[in-house]
């Protein structure tokens, strides 16, 4: 035993709870890496549940606890999982926390859930939620990932709540539900833009959303 | 022609390099190029001289839709007076669809051309012609009745997501007249369907008649389709539709235009109607003998003469930039087109106007039919080689 070395880490830093670092783990989602418009994961259910602000924004927070907490536990015991079976053991976790949000709505939200239908049983699929733990959990520590699975939940969040802003008032002339285009308007010939209600309007939005993004950001335009 | 040669060039400093205007350039530059021959050559490379420049293309195409256009201003009239059991000459007729049908049209190139003009100085890339068929289109395609507001919104759709976003003129993967259509299409269903397609603006003395039915053929054709009007009203275009659809003969018009200039591919036509013929002649053959009434029983020929489809084949499938490029592929295309059309008009009553559809659906496969020919025509040489 004398021949083995005593290796002492080197005494580093404590680093704060939201050090630098930490704080782009949560805020570079919101924009230069959004899980939507950059990553394009999880567009499905962006087009699905985007009709009205209320369901996105329930949405939003439920893929935001599911990234969040799954990252944290898979964060956790990383180092416990077999490499070969990881991805079941990050789909139980995931269909765990999923099964939670769902019966979560189910008591206390009924009407929303029911506008969500199998969208919320299908986050387990979302893209972003196994991405997310592939690409950040099964590597760094629970704190940082913990951060990464908010940041990534609200920057899909963003994109969620943006899209349906536009599709609930153009489409149905409301938001969350108030009334907000004018009846004058509807006197002087003025009707909702029914495009709006169909899936596609949501891919247009993004779309733009993409176009003005990479606009603004040069960095994210793709060589090719 | 010399006094404005003499004003352009006495305003032109401004817009040089340097000028007060500069910014503006671009457009100072689509005017003048429009209003005279560009004094600049190509710099680099090997170059083409051909007279038929972007510019002369579309014009050819805007001489080819003049016969549809005037004929819809004098339907618009026709149908009008009609509906109201009037007595009107021609000249009245005509006016009374001119007035109505100038808005929209003014519209149409108003905000397509303001947008246009727009991206081309925040791009600062030079304003192409492009829009200048589009613009002539897009109330083409449209009832007269369509609240111009709507028209706009149209135009800026079909602008921004058919064509600036993919680069502007001639990048663009779908035609964007028919696009502009498709979302009025879906977006106000209540402005594109229904008892819309006559311009039914009250006249003082006279009512409505009763035998007055809003319903294009079209309409008739999904109802009941031995109920249509007569195949050589159709023909000539006595019925009603959007406003430059209803003539067939006013289309084979600009198709002669377009086919004797070589604007337009007198195989994609040919090939769009060979497959609405074809198809319909299929559906005759397996049609139900129990039910006579079933439109899988409607003469081929009907579907060449209702709705857009003439107008469709001759102005919308042959846009040199969203069809297919290949000899081959245009074939393959124009045949596809013409079935879908008329598989979507026999079995879906939901969009009656199964051409909108089609072209845009094969405007999306062209790429892929060329890349195909091209990829068969490789192995096929190499295969002999």
């Amino acid at each position: 035993m004398s021949t083995e070395t005593i290796n002492v880490p080197e005494k580093k830093k404590k680093e704060g709870l939201f050090s630098k670092k930490n704080r782009k783990v949560l805020r570079d989602p919101l924009d230069d890496i959004n899980p939507v418009t950059v990553q394009i994961l999880g567009v499905c259910s962006a087009l699905a549940v985007t009709t009205q602000v209320k369901p996105a924004i329930i949405m939003a927070l439920g893929v935001t606890i599911v990234t969040a907490f799954s990252n944290l536990i898979i964060a956790l015991i990383r180092d416990s999982i077999p490499g070969r079976i990881r991805m079941i053991v990050q789909l139980v976790i995931v269909a765990l926390l999923v099964t939670i949000v769902d019966q979560l709505l189910k008591a206390f939200m009924f009407d929303v859930s029911k506008k969500l239908s199998v969208f919320v049983g299908l986050i387990i699929t979302n893209c972003i939620v196994m991405g997310r733990l592939e690409a950040y959990a099964m590597s760094q520590k629970p704190w940082p990932s913990f951060l990464d699975g908010i940041g990534n939940g609200l920057g899909y969040g963003m994109i969620l709540v943006i899209v349906s802003i536009i599709r609930e008032v153009f489409g149905s002339g409301s938001l969350l539900g108030f009334k907000v285009v004018p009846q004058w308007l509807y006197d002087h010939g003025y009707t909702n833009n029914g495009l709006m209600m169909l899936p596609p309007a949501a891919l247009f939005i993004i779309g733009c959303f993409i176009w003005w993004q990479r606009n603004r950001n040069k960095s994210l335009i793709n060589k090719s | 022609m010399k006094f404005v040669r003499r004003l352009v060039d006495s305003v032109k400093p401004n817009f040089e390099k340097g000028g007060k205007l500069e910014k503006l350039h671009p457009a100072f530059d689509a005017l003048e190029t429009f209003l005279f021959t560009p004094g600049i050559t190509t710099e680099a490379g090997v170059h083409v001289r051909d007279a038929m420049d972007l510019k002369r293309t579309m014009m050819t195409v805007i001489i080819s839709l003049i016969p549809t256009l005037l004929f819809g201003m004098w339907n618009t009239g026709f149908q009008h007076h009609l509906a109201y059991g009037m007595e009107a000459d021609i000249m009245q007729n005509f006016l009374f669809g001119f007035w109505k049908v100038l808005p929209i049209i003014i519209v149409s190139y108003a905000v397509g051309l303001g947008v246009e003009f727009v991206f081309a100085i925040v791009k600062g890339h030079p304003i192409s012609e492009g829009y200048l068929v589009t613009g002539l289109l897009i109330p083409l395609v449209l009832p007269v009745t369509i609240p111009l507001w709507m028209v706009g919104l149209s135009a800026i759709f079909c602008t921004l997501l058919g064509k600036e976003i993919f680069g502007g003129t001639g990048m663009n993967f779908m035609n964007p007249a028919l696009l502009a259509r498709i979302f009025l299409f879906f977006a106000f269903p209540a402005a594109m369907t229904g008892d819309i397609w006559t311009d039914l603006s009250p006249e003082a003395g006279h009512a409505i008649v009763d035998a007055y039915s809003g319903a294009t053929s079209l309409m008739t054709f999904d109802a009941n389709y031995t109920l249509l009007p007569s195949a050589s009203d159709m023909f000539w275009g006595f019925e009603q539709g959007a406003i430059g659809e209803t003539s067939v003969f006013a289309c084979l018009i600009g198709a002669f235009i377009l086919i004797y200039s070589g604007v337009g591919s007198w195989r994609i036509m040919l090939a769009v109607f060979a497959g609405a013929g074809l198809m319909g002649l299929l559906f005759n053959f397996l049609a139900p003998a129990g039910n006579p009434t079933h439109l899988m029983h409607t003469p081929a020929y009907y579907h060449w003469l209702m709705g857009g489809f003439a107008f469709g084949a001759v102005y919308m499938a042959t846009d040199p930039v969203s069809a297919a490029q290949s000899e081959t592929g245009k074939w393959i295309y124009g045949l596809l087109i013409g079935a879908f059309s008329v598989v979507l008009r026999v079995f879906n009553p939901a969009y009656p106007e199964g051409v909108m559809l089609s072209i845009l659906l094969m405007n999306v496969f062209a790429p892929l039919i060329d890349h195909i020919v091209v990829e068969l025509h490789i192995k096929k040489r190499l295969r002999r080689a």
